[in-house]
């Protein structure tokens, strides 16, 4: 079933890479939200099927929504007279590069200690939602209970850095 | 090249195009855009080696995954709300203009 | 006649000889608080020298006293009392006092003159506004001249001697600012200093030779048979001995100090000075000194002498003296200033003492030293009260008639004037000369010195009264009228007075008091000591010179002295001869272009040295250092300061440069933050790897 890994792949990289390069914002929000999509795909193929939904959910479903509210808002989308890219686009492509080679590098090089291509484990493992909750009522609780405080924070404090800005600018 | 491999390649591909979105674009919806997708390559690294690394079942991989994308969900909305309350103060979202800390 | 004179040494002092140092002490410490003074405390500065000097007289008369009554019951006393000085190792060098007959007459005789000289100051000096640092001077000059009797080494009496040398150049340069009295007092000191170094010379010989510089020390002294002994043995250059050769270096040094030919130039120009100094100093005490001397180290001029024999140091002793006797007399002749011939006048008597020392022996040379003293002192203290009454003139042309004006110095100064000429029995002169004459008469090796004395006293007769003539007689040729000086002046002229005629009593043939007492013999009275043969004879024959003399002076200046512009009856007569005598004989000049012009282009060259040469080093160094302090200023400047002010700069640049990674924009912080996570992970792997 490679095919299906490789156009995945492809369909997450291409995204990604629209969602780089393109110079309408609004464009490149929706190349995101494909790239989000094609991450999700991923996962499914992984047998991570919640988290998979989990991504769906969250990132389709709210994140890119509301990057295309931010841009809406901040009327990104009309194109800079001179350019996209910064000046210096070339050195931080370098940086990029040397950092994808240096990743490469470390995966290529340890593939002994990977499992051989005889691939899957014995058992496709199991992440049913009662799994999952189990654990997070069990296990990783306290992760749980800081994440929502996180949450709550964020959310207050989304409010309050907008709203601060109403009032003293208008 | 085994699956896993595979999948840590994709993984470093999709980061490194994050990064160099983050590190070339102007806008800074933008570069939080390419923060996202650097996340969610760190989510599939994760969801990889769940899947082909050794005990799945104690669900750490996944555990991860999930209180990433919560986490990268908050982080997106206080982000694109400081953006926006830049916007509104400098009337730009050009991050090569927003140089006040220079030393 | 020379006779060996052996003394019975005590073994321990009497107490008046311990006490013996008070003499000098006591004025000297008295001149150190007069120097504290300030300068309007004239009563006490002149109440503390004559005080003190007034115990010294005591003292020295309860020496003499001592010293006498020892005598008079059998055998003469040497008393020493000395003690070390500086201890180098194993040598000593050892100082000392000894009381003896002659050191307790001359004791006497320095501080009574001395004393009567004091008092006259008082009156003398009155008008002078240095009045407490003159008797400062004369009490420290006391003090020391006391120290050069009483001393029993050689170095102590060298010392006193310096010391004594020291206050006569203050005393001469008294009124310092005129520049005549400046010139008188550094010649003076120059030209003594001369014979000072012969002397120091023969100082530093005679304790390399005999070990000690004591005179008497129970045997072991340097004047004792067995020093004596070894320096006869050896023999130094032109057939001399040690002994004979330390001699004449000793005279040398006495010499300077006596004013005897070539050293006497400085004798005559120190009568700049005032007129007791001129009076205590260069007539009665200082220039005694050098006689003294000689007296002292006698056993060393005499030693090795065969009995009636002589040596070759007394040999030099009396040419020396009976030249300069003639010499001086001759150009005191021709002089017009009253005190310079009383000053060439002591240089006469003074040559005259050499000579008796020399032919006769202690006592006939210390017996005219001490009637000379008396006279002489009498003379310049009439001089000065002459000076004084004729408002400070000196020039004898423009005196006369003084005998009504001031009668009790014309009656002193006569006194005076005609024991120096030695006018026969009541005056002590008479003996004194006669003493000298006689034994110059005796003397072994030639009769020329005894025809140079006796026209000696010629000369002293003739020029003598030329001065008594145009000072005393005639009439005034002055300014202003001339007045008697007040009695505490005449005072001590009367007492010096009585003493010029009283003292012949001590030295007559028939009672020879001086020379049995120095000698240490026993005496009788008689008068067969008359009949020695010649004796008579001698003595009509020196009567008979000095009355030519007198004579000759009288006829010439005795009643008619003529006015001050028109020249000398003398002059009249010989004009060249005259001259040469007015102008001292020329020995002045001749110095000049000698010594004088040898010296000053010495100091020339000396002064070129120490410019160019020792200066130009001197400079070389302080420009070696001055260009090592500029190299040090641009190395410091340049390299250091420079070197730390650029680092500094590098620093501030780096800085600058540095700070720009502060850009403040976003983009670049990540992508440093990138390229330093792919420097980590690469390092991660590569040690994992290895």
């Amino acid at each position: 079933m490679e095919m299906i890994f490789y156009g995945l792949a492809a369909l997450t990289l291409a995204g990604g890479l629209a969602a780089v390069l393109l110079k309408n914002t609004v464009h490149c929000a929706l190349a995101l939200t494909v790239a989000f999509a094609g991450l999700a795909f991923q996962f499914l193929e992984l047998d991570a099927q919640f988290a998979g939904f989990a991504q769906i959910l969250v990132y389709v479903g709210a994140v890119a929504i509301l990057v295309v509210f931010a841009i809406l808002l901040t009327r990104g989308s009309e194109t800079p007279m001179d350019g996209v890219f910064s000046r210096t686009w070339l050195a931080g492509l370098a940086i990029a590069a040397a950092v994808f080679a240096v990743l490469s590098w470390a995966v290529l090089g340890s593939t002994r200690a990977l499992p051989g291509p005889g691939g899957a484990p014995a058992a496709t493992p199991t992440a049913t939602v009662m799994q999952i909750g189990n654990a997070l009522m069990g296990r990783y609780v306290l992760p749980l209970e800081i994440v929502a405080l996180l949450l709550t924070a964020a959310l207050i404090g989304a409010v309050i850095v907008a709203m601060h800005e109403k009032a003293g600018s208008l | 090249m085994t699956p896993l491999a595979g999948y840590l390649l994709v993984a470093a591909l999709l980061f490194a195009i994050g990064l160099a979105g983050a590190l070339t674009r102007r806008n800074a919806i933008l570069v939080l855009i390419s923060i996202e997708l650097m996340l969610n390559a760190a989510n599939l690294n994760l969801i990889a080696f769940w899947r082909y690394g050794p005990h799945p079942e104690a669900l750490t991989g996944m555990m991860f995954a999930i209180f990433s994308i919560a986490v990268a969900a908050a982080e997106a909305a206080v982000g694109l709300g400081l953006v926006i309350s830049i916007y509104r103060h400098a009337h730009t979202t050009d991050i090569d203009l927003m140089n006040r800390m220079k030393g | 006649m020379q006779e060996t004179i052996s003394f019975t040494p005590q073994l321990a002092a009497s107490p008046i000889a311990e006490i013996l140092w008070l003499i000098p002490a006591v004025p000297m410490v008295a001149s150190g608080v007069i120097a504290l003074l300030k300068q309007p405390k004239r009563r006490t500065a002149a109440a503390l020298a004559i005080g003190s000097l007034s115990f010294s007289l005591l003292l020295a008369l309860l020496a003499f006293v001592h010293v006498a009554g020892a005598w008079a019951l059998g055998g003469g006393i040497r008393e020493t009392v000395n003690f070390t000085w500086i201890q180098v190792g194993s040598s000593h060098v050892e100082l000392g006092w000894v009381l003896d007959p002659l050191a307790a007459v001359m004791l006497v005789m320095v501080a009574f003159v001395g004393l009567l000289i004091f008092i006259y100051s008082t009156g003398y000096m009155e008008h002078d506004e240095n009045y407490t640092r003159f008797f400062c001077f004369l009490s420290l000059f006391a003090g020391a001249m006391l120290g050069v009797v009483i001393s029993n080494s050689l170095l102590l009496l060298f010392m006193c001697w310096e010391l004594v040398g020291l206050t006569s150049y203050l005393l001469i340069g008294f009124w310092y600012q005129k520049p005549a009295a400046a010139a008188a007092a550094k010649k003076a000191f120059m030209t003594t200093r001369v014979g000072d170094v012969f002397f120091l010379l023969g100082i530093v010989w005679f304790f390399a030779q005999t070990g000690t510089l004591l005179f008497y020390n129970g045997g072991a002294g340097s004047l004792e048979p067995a020093a004596l002994a070894a320096l006869l043995a050896q023999h130094a250059a032109l057939g001399l001995t040690a002994a004979g050769a330390i001699g004449l270096l000793i005279f040398a040094g006495a010499a300077g100090k006596s004013g005897q030919f070539p050293l006497h130039v400085w004798l005559p120009d120190a009568m700049e000075g005032p007129t007791p100094v001129s009076a205590l100093i260069h007539a009665a005490t200082m220039v005694a000194a050098g006689v003294y001397l000689i007296a002292r180290v006698y056993p060393l001029m005499q030693a090795g002498a065969l009995t009636g024999g002589t040596t070759t140091a007394l040999t030099v002793v009396t040419w020396v003296g009976a030249f300069t006797a003639v010499f001086a007399a001759l150009i005191a002749v021709a002089q017009n200033d009253i005190k310079r011939i009383l000053a060439y006048s002591t240089v006469s008597q003074l040559g005259y003492m050499m000579a008796g020392l020399g032919m006769g022996g202690v006592a006939v040379g210390m017996f005219h030293l001490i009637t000379h003293a008396f006279f002489k002192a009498l003379l310049f203290l009439g001089a000065g009260s002459v000076i004084h009454g004729c408002h400070e003139e000196q020039d004898v042309r423009r005196m006369g008639g003084l005998r009504s004006d001031m009668p009790l110095t014309f009656v002193t100064y006569a006194i005076g004037m005609l024991a120096l000429c030695g006018f026969p029995l009541l005056f002590s002169g008479f003996w004194s000369k006669d003493g000298i004459l006689e034994a110059a008469q005796h003397w072994s090796v030639a009769k020329a010195p005894f025809y140079m004395l006796v026209f000696g006293a010629l000369l002293t007769a003739f020029y003598m009264t030329r001065q008594v003539g145009y000072v005393f007689f005639g009439y005034w040729r002055g300014h202003k009228t001339a007045h008697e000086s007040p009695a505490v002046m005449t005072v001590p002229l009367a007492i010096l007075a009585f003493f010029a005629m009283a003292l012949g009593v001590i030295g007559t043939p028939a009672w020879p008091w001086f020379r049995a007492f120095l000698d240490g013999r026993a005496l009788t009275f008689h008068m067969d000591g008359f009949a020695e043969p010649g004796l008579i004879a001698l003595m009509g024959g020196s009567t008979a010179v000095v009355l030519l003399g007198l004579g000759l002076g009288w006829w010439l200046y005795g009643g008619q002295a003529p006015k001050p512009e028109q020249p000398d009856v003398l002059e009249k007569a010989v004009p060249v001869p005259w001259g040469w005598l007015h102008n001292r004989l020329y020995v002045d000049e001749l110095y000049g272009v000698t010594v004088i012009a040898f010296y000053e282009w010495w100091a020339r060259v000396a002064d070129w040295l120490d410019r160019r040469v020792w200066g130009g080093a001197v400079a070389g160094v302080a420009w070696l250092f001055r260009g090592w302090a500029q190299l040090n200023r641009f190395l410091d400047t340049n390299w250091v300061d420079g070197g730390f002010d650029k680092g500094c700069e590098e620093l501030a640049t780096g800085g600058g440069l540095l700070s720009r990674v502060q850009s403040g924009r976003v983009q670049t912080y990540l992508r440093l933050l990138a390229l330093a996570v792919v420097a980590l992970v690469a390092i991660l792997i590569w040690s994992s790897r290895a």
